[in-house]
């Protein structure tokens, strides 16, 4: 029989880097996971498009790392200030960062806090249902609205402004935003791009959804496609694939009856390239916008190395909503963790925080926040491993025992917080997707943090008093 | 080898009946003050190597995934199709499998650390596998939605498929699928971007 004390480690964030780094640890380690919303699973509950819901499926292997028994989820708590890291690293052999980008890069462009200039990260967020974006309201009324930034983010936004609403009606978009969107002024999407079409940062599924989005046709600039052909046979097969589905929609004549359905179509959309922001231009009462001024660009170089390069012409476009979709950004989370704040990120060795022992980063806040699920698996995959390594070797210490979450337990109830279970958030798991069920959405999700609290800890007493009243009946 | 092959086929009725990992807690000597890191070596080498998938994806087998019984009992002789694994470490794992079987849930199935993050719905590309080259031209073509996936996958290879699209047929016996070895380098034509 073989016996051990196993080594405590505590990960801050329950997104797809936490729970995947959680998954590879379980084997050794007790893993405690905390998070500061009520509900886990970040950017795969409120970054995810709703209308790609395989892409969630995810959270079942989450899940079953979660009830894992050696696994504990903490939510409800706010590390940095109900408890700080320097507190976790005395409680547990090992801390891992896995707490994400929730910042956004600015344009840092004049106008940029108009009325009607929102972060993709914010829109995401309103559409998505994260508590703090539940007030955005953002005005719908105007025809075009201008998206800065070419990735997937890019194109979920415009696809969420231009999906027919039986479509979105079926999804778990947040009922608020779903009805602005069924009110919604606009039919023009225009996404917009520094670089030309060989540095698109977008994927191919994402670009074919635009393609063959109902009631929509494409609407490109065939000028900005004039290099694009040469240049298709040395590309790497991705990126020759989706060039190709480009140039297919920009320039191929199309048959009958694509003819006919993009004729019928009520919404447009297109990418502008080799087009960066300069300034938001504000309406004569300058409470909100009336346009953006975009300064048009040339490519020096080729590939993915190109880089854009001012001519010093510009242009404007008439617009009422602009969405900037240029890249989410890690914060800072607590003083005595080494940060890099023109990276963004957490300086760092495969993982291992520099000048930090016993301190390890995973996901987007080690790499920087680009990448898709499976990105963030091997990364995280990566951390764990570094982790094993480090206890192998001895450069981690956990000979001495660690009290782990009893302490923090005791700390947090000290200072007044409640931290909510994983069996907490099934109840508002359950409850969502009862909300769901009348209106044939897969969940309908709780908006406010203090509903998520009221429904997971005191849904017992809740339960109880309806059985009593049933009793009373 | 067929020692081992005999421990793995126990081991496939042990992953169904009970957690792969002992826990501990349960157990009187736990408490007994013992030196952690010899303990976690021990448990890390030898016998428990394979056992690196902790006991989690039998409940997610469905839909494409035809057999419930461990496939080492396969009845009719023509219905076995023999498949090697071979994963990330190169270690070679020979599974007899069934016609029908989906190569994904049949990695599971026998505690192979092959990834299904979107539980073979073509949204991600975790599943990715290199097919022997006799084998890949015995595949139908992809369709473009394992294509647009398959794009999206680190390492990608002329041979590269995603494995929750592979049913396995008679003609797919002895077919070789190699796990790619996972890198920090996540771009798929090798190039690793300047933050810009």
């Amino acid at each position: 029989v073989i016996c051990f004390c196993s080594p405590k480690v505590c990960i801050v964030g329950s997104g797809p880097a936490g729970f995947y780094t959680a998954q590879h640890l379980i084997k050794v380690w007790t893993v405690d996971i905390y998070e500061r919303l009520p509900v886990p699973f970040g950017l795969v509950r409120f970054g995810v498009a709703p209308d790609h819901p395989e892409v969630k499926n995810v959270i079942n292997t989450f899940t079953q790392t979660a009830k894992h028994s050696r696994c504990s989820f903490y939510g409800n708590v706010n590390v940095g200030k109900n408890v700080s890291i320097t507190e976790l690293q005395q409680a547990y052999h090992a801390v891992v960062l896995s707490y994400g980008a929730e910042g956004n890069r600015s344009m840092g462009v004049p106008g940029e806090d108009l009325a009607g200039v929102y972060s993709a990260k914010d829109f995401v967020g309103w559409y998505n249902g994260l508590p703090s974006c539940r007030e955005l309201s953002p005005d719908l009324s105007c025809e075009t609205a201008v998206i800065l930034g070419q990735g997937n983010v890019a194109l979920d936004v415009a696809r969420i402004l231009l999906s027919p609403i039986d479509i979105l009606k079926k999804t778990d978009i947040t009922q608020p935003a779903l009805e602005a969107l069924a009110e919604s002024q606009v039919r023009r999407v225009l996404i917009v791009g520094r670089r030309g079409p060989i540095q698109i940062a977008c994927t191919i599924k994402e670009l074919r959804e635009m393609v063959n989005l109902p009631d929509t046709r494409p609407d490109m600039v065939a000028a900005d496609f004039d290099a694009v052909k040469e240049a298709l046979k040395d590309l790497p097969r991705p990126r020759k694939r989706l060039t190709e589905l480009m140039l297919k929609t920009a320039l191929e004549v199309p048959g009958e009856k694509e003819q006919e359905r993009r004729s019928k179509a009520s919404r447009t959309w297109g990418f502008r390239f080799f087009r960066s922001p300069v300034e938001v231009l504000a309406e004569p009462s300058h409470s909100r916008i009336a346009g953006i001024r975009l300064a048009i660009n040339k490519l020096e170089g080729s590939g993915e190395g190109a880089h854009a390069v001012l001519t010093g012409e510009v242009e404007d476009v008439s617009c009422g909503l602009v969405v900037s979709s240029i890249g989410y950004k890690s914060l800072p989370i607590d003083p005595s963790v080494p940060f890099d704040s023109r990276k963004a990120i957490i300086p760092n060795t495969m993982g291992r925080v520099k000048q930090a022992a016993g301190l390890y980063c995973s996901g987007w806040l080690k790499t920087g926040p680009t990448g898709v699920i499976a990105t963030t698996m091997n990364n995280s995959f990566d951390t764990a491993r570094s982790l094993v390594e480090d206890m192998d070797s001895g450069t981690l210490d956990v000979s001495a025992a660690k009290p782990g979450s009893q302490s923090i337990s005791a700390l947090l109830e000290k200072r007044g917080v409640k931290p909510v279970t994983f069996s907490d958030w099934e109840k508002i798991d359950n409850v969502e997707m009862k909300k769901g069920e009348s209106s044939g959405k897969p969940r309908e999700k709780l908006l406010t943090v203090e509903e998520m609290l009221v429904f997971a800890l005191l849904y017992n007493v809740i339960e109880h008093l309806k059985s009593v009243f049933e009793e009373i009946k | 080898m067929a020692a081992s092959a005999a421990v793995r086929s126990s081991m496939g009725l042990t992953l169904r009946l009970s957690r792969v990992i002992p826990d501990c807690s349960t157990c009187p000597l736990f408490r007994l003050k013992c030196n952690a890191k010899n303990a976690a070596n021990l448990q890390r080498k030898g016998s428990f190597d394979s056992f690196r998938t902790i006991n989690r994806h039998l409940q997610t087998s469905i839909g494409l995934y035809h057999s419930e019984e461990g496939s080492s009992n396969a009845e009719d002789p023509e219905d076995v199709v023999n498949v090697v694994y071979i994963d990330r470490s190169g270690q070679r794992i020979p599974v007899k499998a069934k016609v029908g079987d989906n190569v994904l849930y049949l990695a599971h199935k026998h505690g192979i650390d092959l990834e299904g993050a979107c539980e073979a719905s073509l949204a991600c590309s975790t599943c990715h596998v290199y097919v022997s080259a006799a084998h890949f031209d015995k595949l139908p073509e992809p369709e473009e939605r394992e294509d647009d996936m398959l794009d999206m996958a680190p390492m990608l290879q002329e041979n590269s498929r995603l494995g929750c699209q592979i049913i396995l047929t008679p003609e797919l016996d002895g077919i070789e699928l190699t796990l790619p070895k996972v890198t920090r380098n996540f771009y798929v034509d090798g190039h690793v971007p300047k933050p810009h």
